[in-house]
């Protein structure tokens, strides 16, 4: 699962630190907190306008961009000394893994995360934790794909029938699916890629936009995505469906951490702890669709449950060393 | 020369300042201007032939010449650049004749139009036109599917395709060739065509034989502009060239610079851009020095207007069509959008909503700071542009530095520098000691003005061309320092042509995408780079809202900008032609 796991035995995380007046304060006096961040904008924006009403006098501002994205912007804002973010959330665990490594996170490890959450979604050093949960799943417009005939595997999107009816996003934009295309070509194998892409597959970059793809009937067919937005479409009753593949879907953790050069570091920590309660994290399920890591939040109503869906196994330590890999092999079958 | 030194010894200039330090200010600005343009093409250069490790190589331009992803986005990038030249000059020029030439009716509203064509920032053109001819979600599409009863899955028009590509950056390219072609159209002397008509030849015999060779020198000119335009232009070709998998030598430098990013092969690949910039710069030049004879001999009467008779409203309504392209059309499928729930379906009463404002202006955090970015940088580069363009001009046409072609051609320089080039040379040049200018407004304030100057910089001189220096000579020899004769005699005799200037650089800002995208930070980001961010997550709601905010404000402020020159009392000299 996690990054975590792969090291949970090592040592004890640092101790849990509550949310203390005299941090809220300190981060009020900082008065703002930046957020680089990949997910949906609309609800990152919603995240961040609960968070601003939870603690007034603090105000976040959502810098967001595709996880990929974000971390090359991070990489060159810091070889420049230019220190904007103060904490980070990306689609691609990976990241995390490679930002501990460089040593530009600082350690922080909030109540709830202490309590709650899983060891596979936390640091054991207490650099990040699990802020949100998602799938990779297979979608399609209901309004112009009968359920029955709908592809019910990943195998199933290689018939000719779909030639030109797909929209798929980039590994070099997306984390999420990066870390998806790291699963799919682990178990698929790249012929599945290399086939893939001849079916004249409509290639956009952020795994937010085949779902509205598909929603707006541009494309029959998402061959991935962020599972959250089909979910949180398809409660508005937008004609959206999931399909979880039959041959496993790909799971996708975002951690967050905080930076060790945070500008507003007493703000980001407060942000960081507020966004890992019971509280924010039902807001990210009830108004996102995400799925979550803290054991108090309650799963969407008419959604199917996190454990009756197969999911493929994520390594992202494998994602860490062998993201450039995929990128290139990705380029060469798409040509983009 | 002599003159401009301050002699002490000359008694009748004893009430001057000791010292003018016009020159030392002068050869200032040249200096900075050779920095400007020095500095980031230097880097570019020392990158594309280096490695990584820092040692002189060729290997970035071989693998430039043998990996078939560089070479077919070259390819693709001539046939865009040759497709959209030869577009534009066919469209263009017919246009240009009706409104120059013609008695079409509603001659003023076309050239308004074109104008504001002018105005809409291309890639917010490319995003409308999806929204009106994505293959199956495109309104124009959906349209024609309801009228012939076609299968859901076939479509009249994909805009994801180079068809498409090519379309939309003719949309916005073919007004600079109109502009040009109806401007010289508009100076031709009349006397020439009625000299060919009292010789017995017809109208269309007299259009083949006179005005078609006259106006054919700026034809070509403003095709080669066409072709530099769609040949560096990055918005339309990221936003729909990637979703149909290709793409342009733009868009690929772009890549380059994305993770793990290769500033090395980057500046490689932005140096044939640059050398066909130059060279076909270098040709226009050519082209346009022969143009001269046309305007020879200055202003003569009006010319005659052929008479169109019965095809007078036909041709009205094919200029309406032509403008549907880049205007109506868009600018209808943006309104759809932001007054829609969902951009694929038409507004109604069912999907009517505001929430697409709510959310840019109520819950984008990003809104607010990059309206201020962009209006304190549009502002300031539109100011320091045509107050250095201004300073530039005079010099050169008062000869006021030793040197002062060098300084023309150093404020023309930068026409041959792609934006997404100088983007990366200036990437390379300020993210490092001394000036570590990354990370805040300077570098792309300083990326605007030099984007900007050329086309000041020839607005203003040509407004020089029309002003005889009499007047600053008066002023000189009452001892006035050269200083102050710019500020008393040259800047309120070029105020409408300065202004003019200023919207200029203004609305070029504003629509600035190329470099932009290469130099900003979360902290510096302007409207462009947030309008294509949202693009690429596909937040279409917030983009039309945004676009539309952007069109509106621009306008006002070059609305309000013309009032103010139109409201100077002597507006005569200097005026610029169009």
């Amino acid at each position: 699962m996690a990054a975590g796991s792969v090291v949970a035995t090592v040592q004890a995380a640092p101790a849990a630190e509550a949310v203390t007046p005299a941090l809220i304060e300190a981060a009020k006096k900082e008065g703002k907190v930046t957020w680089y961040t990949s997910v949906d904008l609309p609800l990152a924006e919603k995240v961040g306008k609960a968070f601003e009403a939870k603690y007034p006098g603090v105000t976040l501002r959502v810098e967001r961009s595709g996880a990929e994205r974000n971390f090359q912007r991070i990489g060159q804002e810091y070889a420049s000394r230019i220190y904007n973010c103060d904490v980070v959330n990306s689609s691609d665990a990976a990241h995390l893994i490679i930002w501990k490594r460089e040593k530009m996170l600082a350690a922080y490890v909030p109540e709830d995360v202490a309590r709650d959450f899983p060891a596979a979604h936390k640091d054991p050093d207490g650099m990040f934790a699990s802020w949100r949960i998602t799938l990779s799943p297979i979608a399609y417009n209901t309004n112009l794909v009968k359920a029955e005939e709908a592809p019910k595997s990943f195998a199933d999107l290689l018939d000719p029938k779909w030639v030109g009816k797909i929209v798929k996003a980039h590994p070099g934009y997306s984390g999420t699916i990066m870390t998806a295309t790291q699963q799919l070509s682990r178990d698929l194998g790249w012929t599945w890629f290399e086939k893939l892409a001849k079916q004249k597959v409509m290639q956009v970059q952020s795994a937010t936009e085949p779902p509205k793809k598909i929603a707006q009937g541009e494309r029959a067919v998402m061959a991935d995505g962020g599972e959250y937005l089909v979910l949180a479409m398809k409660a508005r009753g937008e004609p959206v469906e999931p399909v979880y593949a039959a041959e496993g879907t790909p799971l996708v953790t975002g951690p967050s951490g905080i930076m060790a050069n945070a500008p507003n570091p007493n703000a980001a920590r407060l942000f960081f702890a507020w966004s890992m309660t019971a509280e924010a994290q039902q807001l990210n399920v009830d108004a996102g669709g995400l799925r979550s890591a803290h054991p108090a939040v309650k799963e969407k109503a008419g959604v199917r449950k996190f454990s009756d869906i197969k999911t493929l196994r994520e390594e992202a330590n494998v994602v860490a060393d062998k993201a450039d890999e995929i990128k290139a092999r990705y380029v060469k079958y798409f040509k983009v | 020369m002599s003159l401009d030194r301050a002699e002490p010894r000359v008694s009748v200039r004893s009430d001057t300042p000791p010292f003018d330090i016009t020159r030392p200010a002068l050869i200032g600005v040249a200096l900075l201007l050779a920095a400007m343009i020095a500095l980031p093409m230097g880097w570019l250069l020392v990158y594309a032939f280096t490695d990584r490790d820092g040692y002189a190589t060729l290997a970035n331009f071989a693998t430039l010449l043998t990996d078939a992803a560089f070479v077919e986005p070259l390819k693709t990038t001539l046939t865009i650049s040759v497709s959209v030249s030869v577009i534009c000059g066919l469209v263009a020029a017919p246009l240009g004749w009706l409104v120059a030439r013609t008695d079409m009716p509603l001659v003023r509203t076309v050239r308004t139009l074109v104008m504001a064509s002018l105005v809409t920032p291309p890639f917010v053109g490319a995003i409308a036109w999806e929204m009106l001819a994505a293959p199956n979600s495109g309104l124009l599409n959906q349209f024609w599917r309801a009228l012939t009863g076609a299968p859901a899955d076939e479509a009249l028009l994909n805009i994801y395709s180079l068809g498409g590509l090519i379309f939309v950056i003719a949309c916005y390219t073919f007004p600079y060739v109109f502009i040009l072609v109806a401007n010289a159209l508009d100076r031709m002397p009349g006397e020439l065509e009625d000299a060919s008509s009292m010789l017995g030849a017809g109208t269309w015999a007299t259009a083949r034989r006179i005005t078609i060779p006259l106006a054919l020198p700026t034809l070509l000119a403003g095709v080669l502009v066409a072709f530099l335009q769609a040949l560096n232009l990055f918005g339309s070709p990221a936003i729909l060239a990637i979703p149909a998998g290709f793409h342009t030598l733009t868009t690929k430098i772009w890549s380059l610079f994305q993770f793990p990013p290769k500033p090395q092969l980057a500046a490689a690949a932005a140096v044939p851009l640059l050398v066909l910039t130059i060279v076909l710069l270098r040709a226009q030049a050519v082209v346009l020095g022969r143009r001269g004879y046309a305007v020879l001999g200055g202003k003569y009467g009006a010319p005659r207007l052929i008479r169109l008779g019965a095809w007078r409203y036909p041709a009205a309504a094919l200029a309406m069509i032509v403008l549907a392209m880049p205007l109506f059309l868009p600018y209808f499928a943006l309104f759809n959008t932001a007054f829609s729930k969902m951009s694929s379906r038409l507004v109604g009463p069912e999907t009517f909503t505001l929430q697409n404002f709510r959310f840019t202006f109520g819950e984008l955090s990003a809104t607010m700071p990059a309206l201020q970015n962009t209006f304190t940088l549009a502002v300031a580069a539109a100011t320091l542009g045509a107050l250095l363009a201004l300073l530039i001009a005079y010099t050169v046409a008062r000869k006021a530095i030793p040197g002062y072609r060098w300084l023309s051609f150093l404020a023309t320089a930068p026409l041959a520098i792609p934006g997404i080039v100088l983007g990366v040379g200036l990437f390379l040049a300020y993210t490092r000691p001394p000036l570590t200018l990354y990370g805040t407004l300077w570098i792309l304030l300083i990326a605007f003005v030099t984007i900007e100057l050329p086309a000041a910089y020839q607005q203003i001189n040509s407004a020089f061309h029309a002003m005889h220096p009499e007047l600053e000579e008066a002023a000189r020899m009452l001892g006035a320092t050269r200083l102050r004769t710019v500020r008393d005699i040259v800047f309120p005799l070029l105020r409408s042509a300065a202004i003019a200037t200023w919207c200029f650089i203004f609305v070029g800002v504003i629509r600035e995408l190329s470099a932009a995208v290469v130099l900003f930070t979360s902290e510096t980001k302007v409207l462009s780079v947030l309008i294509f961010d949202l693009k690429e997550s596909g937040d279409v709601g917030a983009i039309a809202v945004l676009s539309l905010s952007m069109v509106l404000l621009t306008t006002l402020v070059v609305v309000a900008a013309n009032r103010f020159a139109a409201g100077s009392a002597n507006r005569a000299p200097g005026r610029i032609g169009g």
